[in-house]
């Protein structure tokens, strides 16, 4: 039932996922709206959006000890995330053994970050007068996956094995439901609610601002509107 | 008049206030009347259904920009933009915080568009259209100046500027507009600019100026009023006619064109540089006060379009005409359409054309303030960042002292002159002093430091609000001019003439 779940979960997220990124992309852009300086060519407007992705440029430029919580919370959810991929596969080549311990570390550095990032939305007057129960909600949502996860890894492990063939053999046999032994075990379905739930407000949420950076005109068009005519796709003359 | 208002008290340094909720929920501009809103193709009054009128036009406008699309999205409410808008900086009313005010908008859109507000409106902070959102509507999306200042630091580049123009549409189609604005869109369509200078009076100005340099300078500088077969059309704000410190700076592109041995025209009918359907957030009235230049170019038989010193107006000409009334194949295709006067000017000293006497502005200090839509929505020159170093060259090769000012409050963290969007009106005076505070306060740190005395602008607003706020400051108000006034009092007149 659960894994079964599960997998409904994935359809909605990313149906509802592509169906953002179509909304986005089919939305006109009637006029050029950069924020400048911006670039003039095609490739500095990929480097720009790179750099945004990739080192928070303007989150940089704007607060220094956000830009530091929340670049250590992306990037050590990142390596968590690389971390589980061993959940997936049979066997692991060696080397990832090494990666363990970076995993690991990155573990504690994302409740960490996550829990210092709640701590400033409380604490600063101003991020409390803009946040919503919502935006208190997914924070905490974060913190228990993040939290259930360091749980099962030192305290109250689950039995793993078990859990990876009834995921896995969902299709070809369904009835090997998963079996709930221990108290990891009911921790690992928590993590698993958890994780749905997140996937499932993705599309629906802010989080979707993990695409629409990509879509935001202010950073991703080009400047050149003296070299090169845009057109307004709804007015074309 | 000064003591009516309250002016800060100007600190070393630019504070992010404590938080004043609902200080300047009384401030509200005028709402336009019948007469103003009805030859816009607006309703004349607020329409019976308005609520359910207001939800349809945002659902057309979320289906027509993108960029409000994605931006009623994706905010993840970081707070990065909280402490940079100078209204807030100015005033501490939470609802000029950029997200804030995005807020106001934001939580219509949850309630109407999207599936967690329609089923948890308490949850997301969503909200019903109703009298009291108009209100806070109508209030703060007229607190902003569309500087796009916010937009430097939000991580996705979400540009407030947008969701303002935006709810501007949204209430001129439910017959809720703003009287300052739409009066000046009516006289622009009416008789070619936003002051309504008649061509008799327009061209009475500019024989006066002539004959005023023709005795200062003992040249023949000419300010041709509706010449057809001119190489060059100049589009400048009407200000730039009228009113002080503006007139320097036009006599300086007079000046300009003079020993260039350029041939150019003002045009009567397009006698308008600005381009208020920016603020009042059409696309329809910008491409229509927009077209204007256009048709003037072609019944002029110009070959090249120039632009005089103005913020918005640079925008609108640089990032908008092309998409608005291009394409522009009529013209000249070796200068750029359009041109900006500095790009105009610096390209003209570079080529050798113009002689500078640098001490002839030996009284002065100066610093620069970039306007906010130069600075943040265009550029000159075919660098990114030209629009910094094109005017500064200027000044440099004008002046022989000029300081920055602080760092964070130059080039695109610029902070805006509190006069900007549409704000430039006397009964949100108020909310002009406080915005202007940050601007000030960083000044003023140079006046002291350097002793700069001369401010240099290149917008039109900037100009004709510094004059006013600054003296309330107790800055003089001849502190204000623009780059060209500069320009003009270096320029060797009949030296080394003409290179075209
Ligand atoms: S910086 Fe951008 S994402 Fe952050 S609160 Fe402001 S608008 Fe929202
Ligand atoms: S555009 Fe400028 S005035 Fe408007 S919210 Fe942003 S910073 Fe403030
Ligand atoms: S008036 Fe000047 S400073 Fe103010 S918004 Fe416009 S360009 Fe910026």
């Amino acid at each position: 039932m659960l894994t079964f779940l599960t997998y409904a979960v994935l359809v909605v997220f990313v149906a509802g996922f592509v169906w953002k990124i179509a909304l986005y992309a089919r939305s006109p852009a009637p006029l050029l709206i950069p924020t400048t300086p911006a670039p003039v060519t095609y490739l500095g407007v990929k480097m720009r959006l790179m750099r945004e992705v990739v080192f928070f440029e303007s989150l940089f430029k704007a607060d220094k000890l956000l830009w530091a919580l929340g670049y250590a919370f992306h990037v050590t959810m990142l390596l968590v995330l690389i971390r589980h991929i061993r959940y997936f596969f049979e066997t692991m080549p060696p080397y990832f053994e090494e990666y363990q311990i970076i995993g690991k570390l990155a573990g504690f550095a994302m409740v960490g970050a996550l829990a210092l990032l709640m701590a400033r939305r409380i604490l600063i007057d101003r991020v409390r007068h803009i946040s919503s129960i919502a935006d208190h909600l997914i924070l905490l949502l974060f913190l228990g996956i993040g939290g259930s996860g360091l749980l099962m890894d030192y305290a109250l492990r689950p039995d793993i094995i078990a859990i990876k063939r009834a995921m896995t053999t969902l299709w070809t046999s369904p009835e090997a439901a998963l079996s709930v032994t221990g108290p990891g075990d009911v921790l690992f379905i928590l993590h698993l609610i958890m994780v749905a739930v997140l996937l499932l407000i993705i599309p629906f949420s802010k989080l979707m601002h993990m695409d629409g950076i990509f879509f935001s005109p202010s950073r991703n068009q080009v400047d050149n509107p003296r070299e090169k005519r845009h057109i307004n796709p709804w007015n074309r003359d | 008049m000064a003591h009516d208002h309250e002016v800060p008290e100007l600190l070393d340094d630019i504070k992010t206030p404590a938080l004043k909720p609902g200080s300047m929920g009384h401030l509200a501009p005028y709402p336009a009347t019948e007469k103003h809103m009805k030859p816009l193709g607006f309703p004349d009054a607020r329409v019976p259904d308005w609520e359910k009128r207001a939800v349809e036009k945002m659902g057309e406008m979320l289906k027509k920009y993108r960029s409000l699309q994605v931006y009623m999205d994706i905010c993840v409410k970081c707070g990065a933009c909280t402490d940079k808008c100078h209204y807030f900086l100015g005033t501490g009313d939470p609802n000029n915080m950029p997200v804030q005010r995005a807020e106001l908008m934001r939580s219509v859109y949850r309630r109407y568009f999207t599936v967690g507000g329609r089923m948890f409106p308490g949850l997301v902070k969503a909200r019903d259209f109703d009298e009291e959102t108009l209100k806070q509507w109508f209030t703060y999306y007229h607190q902003c100046s569309q500087c796009r200042r916010c937009s430097v630091f939000c991580p996705y580049g979400i540009d407030t500027a947008e969701i303002s123009m935006a709810a501007r549409e949204i209430m001129d189609a439910i017959g809720v507009g703003h009287k300052y604005t739409a009066e000046i869109v009516n006289k622009v369509h009416d008789i070619g600019n936003n002051l309504g200078i008649p061509k008799p009076a327009l061209s009475g100005t500019l024989q006066f100026l002539e004959d005023d340099m023709l005795e200062n300078t003992g040249h023949e500088i000419k300010l041709p009023l509706d010449q057809e077969g001119a190489e060059v059309l100049l589009i400048t704000p009407s200000a730039d006619f009228f009113s002080e410190p503006h007139i320097q700076s036009l006599m300086g592109y007079a000046k300009v064109f003079h020993q260039a041995g350029i041939s150019y025209t003002i045009s009567s009918y397009a006698s308008e540089a600005a381009n208020f359907g920016m603020f009042i957030g059409s696309f329809e009235q910008k491409k229509k006060i927009a077209k204007r230049v256009a048709e003037q170019a072609r019944a002029l038989k110009v070959k090249r379009i120039v632009v005089g010193e103005c913020g918005h107006a640079w925008r609108v000409a640089y990032s908008f005409w092309n998409t608005l009334n291009g394409p522009f194949d009529y013209l000249d295709p070796r200068y750029p359409v359009p041109q900006h006067i500095c790009e105009f000017t610096h390209d003209l000293m570079q080529k050798g054309a113009l002689t500078f006497d640098k001490e002839a502005n030996d009284a002065y200090v100066v610093t620069m303030h970039d306007s906010c839509n130069v600075a943040r929505a265009s550029r000159m020159g075919s660098h990114p960042g030209g629009q910094f170093t094109i005017p500064r060259d200027l000044i440099r090769a004008t002046c022989n002292h000029f300081v920055d000012m602080d760092e964070d409050t130059i080039h695109e963290k610029t902070l805006c002159c509190g006069g900007g969007g549409g704000l430039l009106t006397d009964e949100l005076m108020d909310l002009r002093i406080k915005g202007a505070m940050p601007r000030v306060t960083a000044l003023k740190r140079v006046m002291d430091e350097h002793k700069v005395n001369f401010l240099a602008l290149i917008c039109a607003i900037c100009k004709a609000q510094f004059n006013k706020i600054l003296p309330m400051y107790g800055i003089p108000m001849d502190t204000v001019g623009g780059v060209h006034q500069l320009v003009s009092n270096a320029i060797q007149l009949g030296t080394n003439k003409g290179i075209v």
